[in-house]
């Protein structure tokens, strides 16, 4: 029941903004294209956010996910420039899932804070991003398939986001591997007591992220048929807010991907709904600021009152 | 407290209880798990108002709206989790939130601070040093800190949550000897705890809660522990332990020359099947790391576990429950239960492969399974789904041993498996306990309480700073031999 509440709450927030947003501008937001623009851009960051819900249900943080939506974008692309789109896009996600390995495999072996390892590396990766190529983009004019590509209609983009949503879910639900990424984040001491592997587990958390960062910053590179090594400033933030607007507790043990959906949503919708009103990109940052305030506030103000009325 | 009730939701936690705490006595409050103490504590100090009935202090009505009001009229409460800042030290825990301002505007006087708590250590005839970090404290003399807190607050009125369910002897024998001088002080203590052999040696007072209710309120004198029990549980606990029916079997575990970095030093013993094999020692005697190298939480430095004839390697927790050894750890908060996660969740935590589900987990039967064995050992739950924070501290308990259950584990450890939890849950563990060696399998039982110890052990072994120095037959030892090994060096 609590659950639900919880759940509800962002949602209904979704809606708010929605339907003000129909009203306000019926003509221009209300159309499909409007929407589809809205669901493409949601793609990108919701594929990387679904990764960053697992990392925060374990207690974990990934600040490096941004840079590395710039790196894996320019290796990418560098490759393409050789050897061609499929190649080339292969090379973009290995570079990611790589990218999250070393991330793992530096916290676990280490036994170093993530939030200290992903800030190194963040940096780390997006120097590497400048370095390649002199701080220049790379353009791919003919890599258009991810991100403006259709099947049956539907964008490609958007059938990708749908794919990893429901493979996320189904790992979360019904694998080991999801039910220990709670049980980490909810108390590690007591996994590792019952037997769970810790640090295998979180190895492959962290990889899970860095594949995802890949195949969203090759869908990054396609929608604007260039790589960018300032690509994905920032995203880290708006990313971790859709995880916790969606439910996540930053002191783990508690998300849903349902939830990340909803948050993502929320947030691209927002700022789709201030471009329409125009609001400049400027002052977005401080709507979207206050709003992730709010909503996290009310969703504990909602916690305390749903505990209350359990006992 | 005069005809306090309370209800949360559908469950009446308190109906009509008068408790009168006499100046400068120790108060016992006794009752099983759930009889409301904590509640009708949490009134006194505040946190929680009562639906009905008054407080009256020194003959004054009081009515807190918060924890700060009702420190301020002189309550304090210890609880059982001690809230103290780690890196501070004493003197500055003593004076959080209440530091003497120093010469110089927005500055400390520390100097004061420090010789005002010496002073109120002194008055309690208590030797610790001021400026020493509480991290490096025992657990003893945390509890002693928070005592001088209370006192520096000026308490008239001080509360004990089982301040003894965590210290040695010796720690317990200094709680009591700061007790009896805050008495002599004319300072009130209300005593709550589960270990009733230490209240009728302490207490003045006692009064026995059942189900929200007062049962007994008298002098200590005219009340022994069968009766105390008896008004607790209110029917007879003749048969506390069950009777042990011993068929002992071959030689199942064979633990040799176990070393570890955290004081287990050269230990050495075998458990055979369906035997269960008691270990006492006081707390830092190193039951517990015995526990955990052999479970493979440390890692040893020497040592051989040997299971059914077959030496194993254990590298960690995984290896060992793959190897049939399970350990219930005696903090099942910090490193027994994930306290938001559903019941069901934490019992099959380790069991995914042995049931079937080491690749997809299936939910429905998932449930079905945890369900099957909560109702095998009697959890009192909404459900599998119900999170482990929202049961009370027995039927915590039994899910981790459920879980053990599950595991189908040969050699299973339990670490203090009865501390906090009430008397009918322990008998309750005890039979669990009983059933397991039946079973065939062999069994450590971890406990600092003696009595328990001897009522179901076969075997007792004796630690003492990380060595093993005593392994005595049940028969031919008393608790006095048993406590002088544990107790006394060279003996």
């Amino acid at each position: 029941m609590g659950k639900f509440i919880r759940q509800l709450l962002p949602f209904g927030s979704l809606m708010l903004i929605v339907c003000i947003l129909a009203a306000l501008r019926p003509d221009t937001f209300l159309t499909m294209d409007n929407f589809l623009n809205v669901l493409r851009r949601s793609s990108v960051y919701g594929i990387v956010a679904i990764g960053m819900t697992f990392v925060i249900i374990s207690g974990g943080i990934d600040l490096s996910v941004g840079s590395m939506l710039a790196v894996c974008g320019m290796i990418g692309a560098w490759v393409m420039g050789t050897t061609g789109g499929i190649a080339g896009t292969i090379a973009g996600v290995a570079a990611g899932l790589l990218s999250g390995l070393a991330n793992g495999l530096l916290i676990t072996r280490f036994r170093l804070q993530p939030f200290i390892v992903t800030l190194g590396t963040m940096s780390f990766f997006r120097g590497v991003a400048l370095v390649m190529k002199d701080g220049q983009p790379v353009n791919v004019p003919d890599y258009k398939y991810l991100g403006e590509g259709l099947i049956f209609g539907a964008p490609v983009s958007v059938l990708i986001f749908a794919a990893v949503i429901i493979i996320a879910m189904l790992i979360l639900k019904y694998t080991p591997l999801g039910r220990y990424t709670y049980a980490i984040g909810s108390n590690r001491e007591a996994a590792f007591h019952a037997g769970v592997r810790v640090e295998k587990n979180l190895t492959w958390i962290y990889t899970i992220v860095g594949l995802l960062v890949g195949i969203a910053a090759m869908i990054q590179v396609s929608r604007t048929v260039s790589a960018q090594p300032t690509a994905g400033l920032g995203v880290e933030l708006d990313v971790i807010a859709a995880v916790v607007i969606g439910g996540a507790s930053l002191s783990g043990g508690q998300g849903t991907i349902m939830g990340t959906i909803i948050g993502t949503l929320l947030i691209s919708f927002l700022r789709n709904g201030c471009t329409l009103l125009g609001i400049s990109t400027n002052a977005q940052l401080i709507v979207i600021g206050m709003i992730i305030v709010v909503a996290v506030a009310v969703d504990q103000l909602a916690q305390a009152r749903t505990k209350k009325a359990g006992i | 407290m005069r005809g306090i009730s309370k209800r949360f939701g559908p469950v009446q936690a308190l109906s009509e209880v008068d408790l009168t705490v006499a100046k400068g006595r120790v108060h016992a409050l006794v009752g099983e798990n759930g009889a409301g103490k904590s509640t009708l504590m949490k009134i006194l100090a505040g946190v929680h108002k009562p639906d009905s009935g008054a407080i009256e202090i020194a003959g004054e009505r009081c009515e807190f709206e918060g924890p700060q009001e009702a420190i301020e009229a002189g309550i304090s409460m210890i609880y059982q989790e001690l809230d103290l800042a780690e890196h501070l030290t004493v003197a500055e825990n003593v004076f959080l939130g209440h530091e003497p301002a120093g010469r110089i505007p927005f500055t400390v006087d520390r100097k004061a601070m420090f010789n005002r708590t010496a002073e109120l250590a002194r008055r309690l005839n208590f030797d610790i040093d001021p400026m020493s970090i509480v991290k490096d404290l025992s657990t003893g003399d945390c509890q002693i800190v928070e005592v001088l807190k209370a006192l520096m607050r000026n308490a008239s009125i001080i509360v004990m949550d089982e301040p003894t369910s965590s210290l040695s002897e010796t720690g317990t024998q200094r709680l009591f000897q700061v007790v009896r001088e805050l008495r002599e002080q004319g300072i009130s203590i209300i005593y709550i705890s589960h270990r009733l052999e230490e209240i009728t040696g302490l207490a003045d007072d006692i009064t026995v809660l059942r189900d929200g209710r007062v049962v007994q309120s008298d002098s200590a004198k005219k009340m022994d522990i069968p009766q105390i029990v008896r008004y607790m549980v209110g029917r007879e606990l003749t048969d506390l332990f069950p009777g042990r029916n011993v068929k002992c079997g071959e030689v199942s575990v064979k633990v040799e020359n176990l070393s570890s970095a955290q004081r287990v030093t050269e230990v050495s013993f075998d458990i055979r099947a369906g035997e269960i094999v008691g270990m006492a020692g006081l707390v830092g005697a190193g039951r517990t790391e015995v526990a955990e190298t052999i479970f493979g939480v440390v890692p040893k430095i020497t040592g051989t576990i040997i299971i059914d004839g077959n030496e194993i390697t254990i590298n960690r927790p995984a290896d060992a429950i793959s190897n049939g050894i399970a350990l219930l750890t005696e903090d099942r908060k910090r490193t027994g239960l994930c306290m938001q996660l559903p019941c069901g969740w934490n019992i099959t935590l380790p069991n995914l492969d042995g049931i079937g589900m080491a690749m997809v987990i299936r939910p429905n039967k998932e449930n079905k399974i945890a369900d099957e064995i909560a109702s095998r050992i009697g959890i009192k739950w909404l459900g599998p789904q119900s999170p482990a924070e929202s049961l009370s501290g027995g039927n915590q308990q039994k899910v981790l041993i459920a879980r053990w259950l599950l595991a189908k584990s040969k050699f299973m450890i339990f670490d203090e498996p009865t501390r906090g939890i009430d008397v009918g849950a322990k008998k309750e563990v005890y039979s669990l306990l009983n059933q397991l060696a039946e079973q065939g399998k062999a069994i450590l039982f971890i406990s600092s309480e003696l009595p328990e110890l001897f009522g179901i052990a076969d075997r007792i072994l004796v630690m003492r700073r990380g060595r093993l120095v005593g392994n005595l037959k049940k028969s031919e030892t008393t608790q006095e031999a048993v406590m002088h090994l544990a107790a006394v060096e060279g003996s």
